[in-house]
């Protein structure tokens, strides 16, 4: 008896470590998304809100990203909430999350958005790639970031 | 601007719109007092929302908002904002199917819940099906010839404007509860649900600011997409917190987890 309710113990605790990384990877997301939008979009105007060379599935794509990212950020908040009401949220985990959540948006958006898709670009008529190559390698270094914190969190734990 | 082509709406329309409200506004309250006296009082807050979303969804009906909608796209726009997503989300928390039941006599009510039991019922409220229903309507109004047609026959008008709330209204319904539901669904798949639906109505808020539909001039149509596409984010960023929020509540640790 005793066993079954340690197993389920740590079974629920495997849970919510995982929530804590989805928590963050979804709000991570998000709001690198929302970033992206007040700052490229609407501050510097930049990026073009239709571009007359974006594709069909390039519209599409960005829709379904840009709805997929609206919810994650708020849904990530909730599950942060759930995770301190349950008293389980750890702080160096959930930053180390939207840190990977945030460099994987950025690449993505950065690779498959700009570049596979042509959905628009970063800037018009100025040479694109310094433009390119530099929000590749922010994303690039949110990412590597947000890893390497992963990895020392985990090692304090097991200490 | 959208061109002149466009006939007048006949009066009637906003005539039989006001008489609706009014009513709306009348029965409701009716309702909740006369159940009073046998059941718990009905809460003060739904009264609040239940005169905003008929208020609401009077202002893109009749008045000024409504008669700028024949002639410019962006007040067309804004006005089907109110009317299929602020409206039905208002109207909503109100809970009137709650307010039914608790009104109807109860051979009626039960008559009322194994209609609402059936298969059809079961099928037609699945959010597949309202978000189909609902921005499946939105595509075929803005990119066929419906657009035209719905400003030369007032007929046609009429039955656009109540598919928009309709439909609206089964969509939230069906993402959101909130009122008396029959068929539940788990959260995961209304999620994807809701995040689908929402990305559709992105797309053709971008489709049309490309291309408006016919009769519309390019910068009114750009104007009004881009009033589609903001606006919308904000409704929807409104719907996703309750969505979120309901999730919040139903998984509260200690609490005996329903089916869904």
């Amino acid at each position: 008896m005793a066993g079954k309710e340690q197993a389920k113990r740590s079974e629920d605790a495997h849970k919510l470590k995982k929530r804590n990384f989805w928590s963050g990877v979804l709000f991570g997301i998000g709001s690198m998304a929302f970033v992206d939008e007040v700052i490229f979009h609407q501050l510097l105007q930049w990026h073009h809100f239709y571009d007359l060379a974006t594709p069909q599935v390039g519209i599409f794509a960005d829709g379904l990203l840009n709805s997929f990212a609206w919810f994650a950020a708020i849904g990530g908040l909730f599950l942060f909430t759930d995770l301190r009401r349950r008293q389980a949220a750890n702080m160096r985990y959930c930053i180390a999350s939207i840190l990977i959540g945030a460099g994987a948006f950025q690449l993505f958006d950065g690779i498959i958005d700009h570049k596979v898709f042509r959905t628009h670009q970063i800037r018009y008529q100025v040479e694109l790639w310094p433009y390119d190559v530099s929000w590749n390698l922010f994303g690039a270094a949110l990412l590597i970031a947000g890893i390497s914190l992963v990895k020392s969190a985990k090692e304090r734990r097991s200490v | 601007m959208i061109h002149h082509y466009l006939g007048p709406v006949e009066p009637w329309f906003q005539l039989v719109s006001a008489l609706l409200l009014a009513w709306a506004m009348m029965f409701y309250p009716m309702l909740s007092i006369w159940t009073n006296e046998r059941y718990k009082k009905w809460p003060m807050h739904r009264y609040v929302y239940w005169f905003a979303g008929v208020i609401v969804a009077g202002a893109s009906l009749v008045g000024p908002l409504a008669n700028a909608a024949h002639t410019s796209f962006s007040a067309h726009m804004t006005g089907h904002l109110l009317l299929g997503m602020l409206a039905p989300l208002l109207l909503l928390h109100g809970k009137p199917l709650a307010l039914v039941m608790r009104a109807l006599p109860t051979n009626a009510a039960r008559r009322l819940i194994r209609l609402l039991n059936s298969r059809f019922i079961s099928f037609a409220s699945h959010p597949v099906s309202t978000a189909l229903l609902n921005f499946g309507g939105l595509f075929m109004l803005y990119r066929t010839d419906l657009f035209i047609w719905m400003h030369q026959s007032t007929w046609i008008y009429a039955l656009v404007h109540i598919h928009v709330v309709f439909a609206g209204y089964l969509f939230t319904w069906s993402i959101l509860y909130g009122d008396l539901t029959i068929h539940r669904h788990s959260f995961r798949m209304r999620a994807a649900v809701l995040i689908v639906a929402l990305a559709s109505h992105k797309v053709l808020a971008k489709l049309l600011y490309a291309m408006p539909p016919a009769g519309v001039t390019t910068s009114d149509g750009e104007m009004g997409a881009l009033i589609m596409y903001y606006g919308g984010d904000v409704i929807d960023l409104a719907l996703i917190i309750l969505f979120c929020y309901s999730w919040y509540k139903a998984t509260a640790p200690g609490r005996i987890t329903r089916a869904v």
